[in-house]
């Protein structure tokens, strides 16, 4: 099958590799039918995540049709359309029954502080992903929902991760009706939680970036405010004087460490790698958001160290929550909104690339070039 | 409340999910009591290794029940992943030899293309078809300022030799 490899920073390909097959009772092999590329994957692709190995096929935001079931699937058949949420969980663990599938203690030997995710280094698994025309789903009767008949296929791909993240990316805020809640990043998953926001009853949505044309979308696609923090000054002196002095009431990190913004974040940060990651996005969250409130992470940053002021955290008492997204536990309520035309996810598909295209898909995205916003690969 | 509605009507969905007894929220609205049980779930059933090299955290007795199956250790970065897993996340010495690793793998990655035949087209795989489609003049800055680099380095160089 032609699949994704990963060949070393900045170097990707697509080569024949061997078909994925049944390793678990409770494994399906999907036939892929459509797959993106994350603001997360370029964390990869830029070298940032470690025991991300050469020969790995990334990709966690895929649907498919359902090839071949072990023997103890019941929930799934043959010729299913699936979205499989990027992570993979159990449903047994003390985690995943509270919920929080985006932390199963039983998908990921790396690592205990990430569970299982397709495609996304040995430090979240080990797993192929789903650039790929074929892929190993594992715990198959818990992670994949089947398609409803009437919702388009370009809608379904995004609920496997971007829409679910930044609706989670608001619902962590604990949004209260008519909260000033402030997104930095207008990458996918900050235009989803700028959108969902209002979907929690924000009475402001700020979204703050230093891409035009990505300003120039989620103005019009979720009906904020958008500035580009490179003709504000300082961002967080901006958001304090656009909010009476006072602060924000929420700040939404949708970011994560390839942030731009402050030079010694970045030359320390992505440069060096002597942090996890740029933290540029979290340090403007915490200064600007109010004092007692809520700071929410969803920006991916590397498993070592970020600077970030955290004397203002305790200072200021801000509560700060973060989590990978629980897909699973989400994908009910956003289909709903999906159905009801709430949310509108194919509309931030800016590129649709042949699989054998994956190079320059991963350039034009990593480099923001022809106004990129959301690649999907076709295999 | 009304006037609140109307303000943001435009907005399709407004506060529909505003919920003010949904606080504190996720990740902390569903504890089950379950972790003071620890790790005694009814696990499910184990992935075999078929003698694959999986490496896990030593934060945890054993492999999960599932795991990927994708480019197992091998050659020197193995080596140094190996020697990384004796190390607790908590540590540097964990996650600072993978990076290492990372990059040496990429070494055998173009050595082990080599020797099956392939000459890795680094262009190809850069994307920098995309490049020259989308930012030219960008593409051609960079080739003749790394180029002009280059050439001033070397002449530096032959210069000391001398």
């Amino acid at each position: 099958m032609l699949a994704m490899n990963y060949r070393g920073p900045f170097r990707v390909r697509v080569d024949h590799k061997p078909q994925p097959e049944i390793l678990h009772p409770n494994d399906a092999i999907v036939k892929v039918t459509r797959s993106c590329i994350c603001g997360s994957d370029l964390h990869l692709y830029h070298g940032l995540v470690p025991d991300t190995r050469v020969g790995m096929t990334f990709g966690h935001e895929f649907i498919g049709t359902v090839e071949a079931l072990g023997p103890s699937v019941q929930n799934l058949k043959v010729g299913d359309h699936v979205i499989v949420p990027f992570n993979i969980a159990c449903g047994k663990c003390a985690f995943c029954k509270q919920g929080l599938y985006g932390n199963c203690h039983e998908s990921n030997p790396h690592a205990t502080a990430v569970g299982g995710i397709f495609g996304y280094s040995h430090t979240a698994g080990g797993y192929d992903g789903g650039q790929a025309e074929y892929v190993r789903v594992p715990y198959a009767d818990v992670g994949p929902v089947v398609i409803p008949d009437d919702m388009d296929h370009d809608d379904a791909v995004l609920l496997t991760d971007v829409v679910p993240t930044g609706y989670q990316a608001a619902e962590m805020g604990g949004i209260k009706t008519g909260d000033t809640v402030v997104v930095f990043g207008a990458g996918p998953v900050g235009i989803m939680a700028a959108k969902c926001a209002w979907l929690f009853g924000a009475g402001r949505v700020i979204v703050i970036d230093h891409i035009e044309y990505r300003l120039d979308f989620v103005r019009k696609y979720a009906q904020c405010e958008a500035y580009n923090f490179n003709s504000i000054g300082d961002p967080v002196l901006f958001l304090k004087k656009a909010t009476d002095w006072f602060g924000a009431d929420v700040c939404i990190d949708a970011v994560g460490g390839d942030a731009a913004g402050n030079a010694m974040q970045t030359i320390t940060g992505r440069k060096l790698m002597l942090q996890a990651g740029s933290a540029t996005a979290l340090h403007w969250a915490i200064n600007s958001v109010k004092k007692g409130g809520i700071v929410s992470i969803v920006g991916v940053y590397g498993p070592t160290d970020n600077l970030v002021p955290i004397g203002n955290v305790v200072n200021k008492g801000i509560t700060i929550r973060a989590n990978q997204a629980s897909v699973k536990r989400l994908l009910p309520r956003l289909i709903e909104h999906v159905k009801a035309g709430r949310i509108d996810p194919k509309a931030i598909i800016s590129h649709r690339v042949p699989l054998q295209e994956v190079a320059e898909a991963y350039h034009i995205f990593s480099a923001k070039l022809d106004n990129c916003i959301k690649p999907i690969l076709i295999p | 409340m009304e006037d609140t509605q109307k303000k943001y009507a435009h907005i399709k969905g407004w506060g529909i999910d505003a919920d003010p007894k949904n606080e504190p929220t996720y990740p902390m609205k569903r504890y089950t009591g379950d972790d003071h049980n620890r790790l005694n779930w009814p696990r499910p059933t184990q992935q075999p290794t078929h003698q694959m090299e999986i490496l896990h955290s030593n934060e945890r007795p054993n492999l999960t029940a599932v795991f990927g199956t994708s480019s197992p250790p091998s050659g020197l970065s193995g080596m140094i992943r190996r020697m990384a897993f004796k190390h607790s996340e908590n540590s540097y010495l964990h996650w600072l030899p993978l990076i290492l690793a990372d990059r040496v793998n990429v070494v055998e990655g173009v050595v082990d293309d080599l020797l099956h035949g392939h000459v890795p087209n680094i262009f190809a795989e850069k994307g920098w078809k995309a490049e020259w489609k989308h930012n030219r003049k960008g593409l051609i800055t960079k080739v003749a300022v790394s180029t002009a680099v280059t050439a001033a380095l070397l002449t530096l160089t032959l210069k000391k030799k001398k």
